[in-house]
C-alpha cells in the first residue's frame, strides 16, 4: 500500500456515508409527498436502488464507470469484482486516498441517481419492473455518463471532464440532467396516474417530507464537499456554497409562491432547498460565496415555476424531478459558464462575467445537451422495452387499490393499533 | 330518553365539554368525522397546484339524556358550540327506544 493522506481519506469516507444517508432521506421526502395508499411502495424503490446498484457496483459499475477509459466513452474491464482495487491508492500527490474510498463515495452517488427516477412514476409503476428497471439503467446511462463527467485520467479520460473540459464539481450532469431526462422520458412512458389533474393527489403526511429534505440538506455536504476528494479549502468552499445557495433558494421559492399563490408553505420551502442544493451541486466548487448565493436566489424561483409546466404540457412527473434536478442541474451547470472563478478554485476556469469570455459556458452548454439527450432517449427505450415485454404500469385496479397492498402485503399506518380485528 | 347528535368545529370540543359536566351530564362520546354543509370545502396548494378539499374535518358529539333535561343540554351545546361564523355545524336530537347499561343491565334512565 502506497502512503495515503489520512485527513483526506477520513473526510471521503465520511462523506461516503453522508451521501448514502440521502437516500432514505429521499425515501422520505417522497413518501411523505405521496398518497398513503402507496408511500412504502415510494419508500421501497429507494431501497431497492440502494440494494441493485450495490451490487451492480461490485460486479462491473466501478470498472465501467472508473476503468481505464475506451475512447473517453466507458471504461475497461479491469477492476471486474473491484479486483485490483484493495492496495491501490488515487488522488493527487499528497492527498491519496484509497481506491476503495473513492469507490464506495461514488457508490453512493449511483444510488441516489436512479432513486430519484421513482419520482417521476409514483403510484403506478410495477415493484419487479422498478427494480430491474435500476439494474438496465444503471449499466446502460448512468456508468457512461457517469465516466464521461467524472473519471479524470490524464486528459485521457471521460470526454466529457477530459477533452471537452466542461466543469461539473458534484454530479450537475451526472446526477441531476441525467435523473431529470430519464425522470421526463419515465414518466411519459408511463403515463399519468389515474386522475391526474381530476382527482385530489396531495402529499399524505407533510412532516415526513420535511424530515426528508432535512436529511437530504445534511447529506449534500458529503455530496457537494465531500466531491473534493480532500479536507481542505477546496471542500470548504464547496460546503459554504452548498448551505448558502439550499438557504437562499428555500427563501425565494417560498417568497414566489407567496407572490403567486398567496401562501408561503412548507412543501416550498422544503421543494426550494433541494432545488438550492441541485442548482450549486455542479458549481459548488468553482463559485466564490457571492456567486453561490445570486444562483441560490434564482434557482428557487426558477424552480418554483418549473414544476408548474407539467400542468401545461401534460405529464405527470409526478414529484417533479425534471422541475427540480433537470432544471437545477442546467441552472448550475450555466451558473459555472457565467460565474465561476478561478479566485475559488485555481484548477476551475473563470465565466463570463469574471472576464473569462464565453469559452467555459460553451462547454457547459455542450455538457448539458449532451447528456440530457443521451439520457432521455436511452432511458425512454428501456421504459418501453420494459413496458413492452414484462410490463411497467401497474394494473388499473391495483393503482387505485394502492401499490402498499398490491406489491408488498402491507399498510404504511395502522392509527388504531387494532385494526386487524375489524 | 333522547340521542343529541352534534357536528360542531374541532376547536369547540374542549369547551362543549367543560359546559356539559357543568350542566351535569353524565356522558358523552365525541368522535372524528368529515363532512361538508354550507361552508363547503377549502382550497389548498401543493407547489401551485391547487386542491380542493370537499370534505371538512369536524367533530361529531353524541350525548344521551332524559327527555326532561334535553331542551337545556341542547341550548347549552348550541351557545357553547357557537362562533358566529360559517361552519359552526349542526344538532339534531333522535328519540332513543331503550338504553342498557352493559355492565349491570339497568335499562332506561338508570342506565344513563
Amino acid at each position: 500500500m502506497q502512503a495515503i493522506n489520512s485527513g483526506d481519506t477520513a473526510w471521503v469516507l465520511a462523506s461516503a456515508a453522508l451521501v448514502l444517508f440521502m437516500t432514505p432521506g429521499l425515501a422520505i421526502f417522497y413518501g411523505g409527498m405521496v398518497r398513503a395508499k402507496s408511500a412504502l411502495n415510494m419508500m421501497m424503490m429507494s431501497f431497492a436502488a440502494m440494494g441493485v446498484t450495490t451490487i451492480i457496483w461490485v460486479l462491473y459499475g466501478y470498472s465501467l464507470a472508473f476503468g481505464k477509459s475506451q475512447g473517453g466513452f466507458i471504461g475497461n474491464l479491469d477492476h471486474i469484482g473491484l479486483s485490483s482495487t484493495l492496495d491501490q491508492v488515487t488522488g493527487a500527490e499528497g492527498h491519496q486516498i484509497p481506491v476503495l474510498a473513492f469507490a464506495m463515495f461514488q457508490l453512493t452517488f449511483a444510488i441516489i441517481t436512479v432513486a430519484l427516477l421513482s419520482g417521476a412514476i409514483a403510484d403506478r409503476a410495477k415493484y419487479g419492473s422498478w427494480v430491474i428497471f435500476v439494474g438496465v439503467w444503471i449499466t446502460l446511462v448512468y456508468l457512461p455518463v457517469a465516466h464521461w463527467a467524472f473519471a479524470a485520467q490524464n486528459g485521457e479520460g471521460g470526454w466529457i471532464i477530459d477533452k471537452l473540459k466542461a466543469l461539473d464539481f458534484a454530479g450537475g450532469t451526472v446526477v441531476e440532467i441525467n435523473s431529470g431526462a430519464a425522470a421526463l422520458a419515465l414518466a411519459l412512458v408511463l403515463g399519468k396516474r389515474d386522475g391526474f389533474k381530476r382527482d385530489p393527489m396531495r402529499p399524505h403526511n407533510m412532516p415526513l417530507v420535511l424530515l426528508g429534505a432535512g436529511m437530504l440538506w445534511f447529506g449534500w455536504f458529503g455530496f457537494n464537499a465531500g466531491s473534493a476528494l480532500s479536507a481542505g479549502s477546496l471542500a470548504a468552499t464547496a460546503m459554504i456554497n452548498t448551505q448558502i445557495a439550499t438557504a437562499a433558494a428555500a427563501m425565494t421559492w417560498v417568497a414566489y409562491e407567496k407572490k403567486r399563490d398567496g401562501k408561503a408553505t412548507t412543501l416550498g420551502v422544503a421543494s426550494g432547498a433541494v432545488a438550492g442544493a441541485v442548482a450549486i451541486t455542479p458549481a459548488c466548487g468553482y463559485l466564490n460565496p457571492m456567486g453561490a448565493l445570486a444562483l441560490g436566489l434564482i434557482a428557487g424561483v426558477v424552480s418554483a415555476w418549473a414544476v408548474t409546466r407539467k400542468y401545461k404540457f401534460g405529464y405527470d412527473d409526478s414529484l417533479d424531478v425534471v422541475g427540480v434536478h433537470g432544471v437545477g442541474g442546467i441552472l448550475g451547470m450555466i451558473a459555472i459558464g457565467l460565474l465561476a472563478t478561478v479566485t475559488a478554485n485555481e484548477a476551475g476556469a473563470d465565466g463570463l462575467f469574471f472576464s473569462g469570455g464565453t469559452t467555459q459556458l460553451n462547454r457547459q452548454l455542450i455538457a448539458i445537451v449532451a447528456v440530457a439527450a443521451f439520457s432521455f432517449i436511452a432511458t425512454w427505450l428501456i421504459a418501453t422495452v420494459i413496458q413492452k415485454t414484462i410490463g411497467f404500469r401497474v394494473y388499473r385496479d391495483d393503482e387505485l387499490t394502492g401499490l402498499d397492498t398490491t406489491f408488498h402485503a402491507e399498510s404504511a399506518y395502522d392509527i388504531t393499533g387494532n385494526s386487524n380485528r375489524y | 330518553m333522547k340521542l343529541i347528535t352534534a357536528i360542531v368545529k374541532p376547536a369547540k370540543v374542549d369547551d362543549i365539554k367543560v359546559a356539559l359536566q357543568a350542566a351535569g351530564v353524565a356522558g358523552m362520546t365525541v368522535s372524528e368525522t368529515r363532512g361538508f354543509g354550507r361552508q363547503k370545502g377549502h382550497t389548498e396548494i401543493y407547489r401551485g397546484a391547487e386542491y380542493t378539499v370537499d370534505f371538512i374535518p369536524k367533530v361529531r358529539i353524541e350525548v344521551l339524556v332524559e327527555d326532561a333535561e334535553a331542551q337545556s343540554i341542547i341550548d347549552t351545546i348550541v351557545t357553547t358550540a357557537n362562533t358566529g361564523s360559517i361552519g359552526d355545524g349542526k344538532l339534531w336530537v333522535t328519540p332513543v327506544e331503550q338504553v342498557i347499561r352493559i355492565r349491570t343491565g339497568e335499562r332506561g334512565g338508570d342506565a344513563l
